[in-house]
């Protein structure tokens, strides 16, 4: 019998009766949120599990949510059963003041550099991690740059010089 | 007497390292052997590696952070930057991640065009990687050799695009404009020639010894801890898995086409490039099989090059100065002032280098509310102090080549 989003559904729900909410299938990819403090949990469920065998994480990230106060963070988890080929995607979410979330690298090797990724931008502080510092941008940066408190430069701005940045007026002779 | 030293000492040397009995050497940022910008920094015991610290993000420049401000059709130049030795791939990747989130249908023979130039340029790709291997391990003439032939891939991304190394091929639905009939006179000198070149550039390396004693046995890993540290592409099928999102997850009608799945078994630096090499003979099969299909449109069919999607595909500059309609989206496509649906979707790619996977998040405005790339050489170039521990300095720069890291892509 192929393994569909309902099998996995029905598995997940029966062993975390009550904690995993918001099941969702855009475009055909099971989607659900878990609370911050049993990520693990449900990650090495889906490892372990002979019938699940979520046993490839394909994508870590963050998300951030600055309207949903009191969990403004999001982690977002993509695994992938490659015996099965399904896939399925799933949340959780953190306080931005207390951004804890648990370190997936004991399960999975490849979340080492995707969680340092995930904290540089996003300041979520993995805890466990073995080496949780800056990855892409540089060290002395004191703040998170993908959180939405930083907008993008607004391009009609007119307290700039345009002919210093190639726009508009006349540059040379 | 250690006074004496320190007076006589014009380098100040830091604490306890003439005690140490290893050497930390410094490789990158700019180091010919790294080809791009990333920082090793080795302890080495003689020549072998003990440990190793690796620094990324020389060239970070944002995207996902830029992507959020613009509308999708100004993202693709963003994404010709990340594994820029095989933009197209990236390209059609994010357009058809658009597609899947807009629900855009795209006729078969814009997934057949599409075909061809993913497979073009996943060629393009392997050749510079396996001859960069060739490059390190001492033999230049078979980069220079196929570099030709990368040319005339160029070439014929020009015909379409009008442009070689970024590319920014393709829209939202199909292409810009119609293949001309230079680019298929140029595909067919490829198809008829590069066999040949192929052939000969394998017979180079193929059984040299040299080349074997060099990548054989290096810069192995084996098939679980590969799949744990997030392997995908050529180097996890080099060790035995055959993961091809080609396969798996077919898109762009890819399940039209026959071709197989090449594996190696030891996942070492010959087997990487073993199985490269064999992909572009795969590749070159799937050229064939998607020239004929196009060639076999006739009539209206063979013009077409585009799904019929006005709020997003540009249309036709002179429809534009004659026509209503064609004026109205032709300002709010190009203003960006098209609103797309509420949506989550994740799709990826099979890239020359791995699985290139795009999540977007939309809030229903104009830009996206979150963008990631899943770039694949990101995350296994984490792997790279466990496969070089132990080896010589020498096999790490082969590690690192045959590995096909791109900084581009790894810094996004």
């Amino acid at each position: 019998m192929p393994l569909t989003n309902d099998i996995i559904k029905q598995k997940l729900e029966e062993h975390f009766p009550g904690q995993l909410t918001s099941f969702e299938e855009p475009y055909g990819l099971l989607t659900f949120e878990a609370p911050k403090d049993i990520n693990l949990k449900v990650m090495q469920f889906l490892y372990d599990d002979p019938t699940l065998k979520f046993r490839f994480l394909t994508d870590l990230t963050g998300v951030h949510y600055p309207n949903r106060k009191g969990e403004e963070l999001a982690v977002v988890y993509h695994l992938h059963n490659l015996v099965d080929n399904i896939r399925l995607r799933f949340k959780v979410f953190t306080d931005v003041n207390h951004p804890d979330v648990f370190t997936a690298t004991s399960i999975f090797s490849s979340a080492n550099w995707m969680e340092r990724e995930t904290f540089d931008f996003y300041g979520v502080n993995f805890v466990g991690h073995p080496n949780l510092k800056r990855i892409l941008n540089v060290d002395e940066m004191d703040y998170f740059p993908m959180r939405k408190e930083f907008p993008l430069e607004d391009q009609t701005r007119a307290d700039k010089d345009d002919a210093m940045f190639g726009r508009g007026g006349h540059i040379g002779i | 007497m250690s006074e004496q030293i320190e007076q006589h000492q014009h380098v100040k040397l830091p604490e306890g390292s003439i005690e140490k009995t290893t050497t930390t050497l410094n490789m990158g940022p700019t180091h010919p052997a790294t080809h791009g910008v990333f920082q090793n920094i080795l302890e080495l015991d003689g020549e072998r590696i003990v440990s190793a610290d690796s620094t990324v993000g020389y060239i970070h420049r944002a995207f996902e952070k830029i992507a959020e401000r613009r509308p999708l059709y100004q993202i693709t130049p963003l994404t010709d930057r990340l594994n820029y030795c095989s933009s197209p791939i990236n390209n059609m990747g994010w357009h058809l991640t658009c597609e899947k989130l807009l629900g855009v249908k795209t006729p078969k023979r814009v997934d057949y065009l599409r075909v061809i130039i993913m497979e073009l340029a996943r060629i393009s790709d392997h050749l510079i990687c396996n001859s960069i291997v060739g490059v390190d391990a001492g033999a230049y003439t078979g980069f220079l050799y196929v570099m030709q032939y990368r040319e005339l891939i160029y070439e014929i991304y020009e015909e379409i695009c009008g442009s070689r190394l970024t590319t920014n091929i393709g829209r939202i639905g199909g292409f810009e404009r119609n293949f001309t009939n230079t680019a298929f006179t140029k595909l067919e000198k490829f198809l008829r020639e590069y066999p040949g070149v192929l052939k000969e550039f394998e017979n180079m390396f193929m059984r040299n010894r040299i080349f074997l004693e060099r990548t054989m046995g290096t810069g192995g890993i084996s098939a679980e801890r590969a799949l744990n540290y997030g392997f995908t592409g050529p180097n996890l099928r080099a060790t035995g898995v055959d993961y091809d999102v080609r396969v798996l997850q077919p898109y762009s009608s890819y399940e039209d086409f026959s071709f197989n799945v090449p594996v190696g078994s030891t996942g070492d630096n010959y087997d990487r490039w073993l199985v490269r090499e064999q992909e572009m003979w795969e590749s070159l099969g799937i050229l064939k099989q998607a020239y004929e299909k196009i060639q076999s449109f006739k009539g209206a069919d063979a013009e077409v090059f585009h799904a019929d999607v006005p709020e997003y595909y540009l249309p036709k500059k002179e429809d534009v100065y004659t026509k209503m309609e064609a004026l109205i989206w032709h300002f709010k496509i190009i203003m960006g002032e098209v609103e797309m649906p509420k949506g989550e979707v994740y799709h990826s790619v099979e890239g020359a280098n791995g699985e290139l996977g795009f999540y977007l998040i939309s809030d229903g405005g104009r830009t996206p509310f979150r963008l990631h790339f899943r770039r694949p050489c990101f995350i296994y170039y984490q792997s790279y102090l466990e496969l070089t521990k132990g080896s010589m300095l020498s096999d790490a720069v082969i590690t690192m080549s045959s590995l096909n890291l791109i900084a581009g892509e790894m810094d996004a």
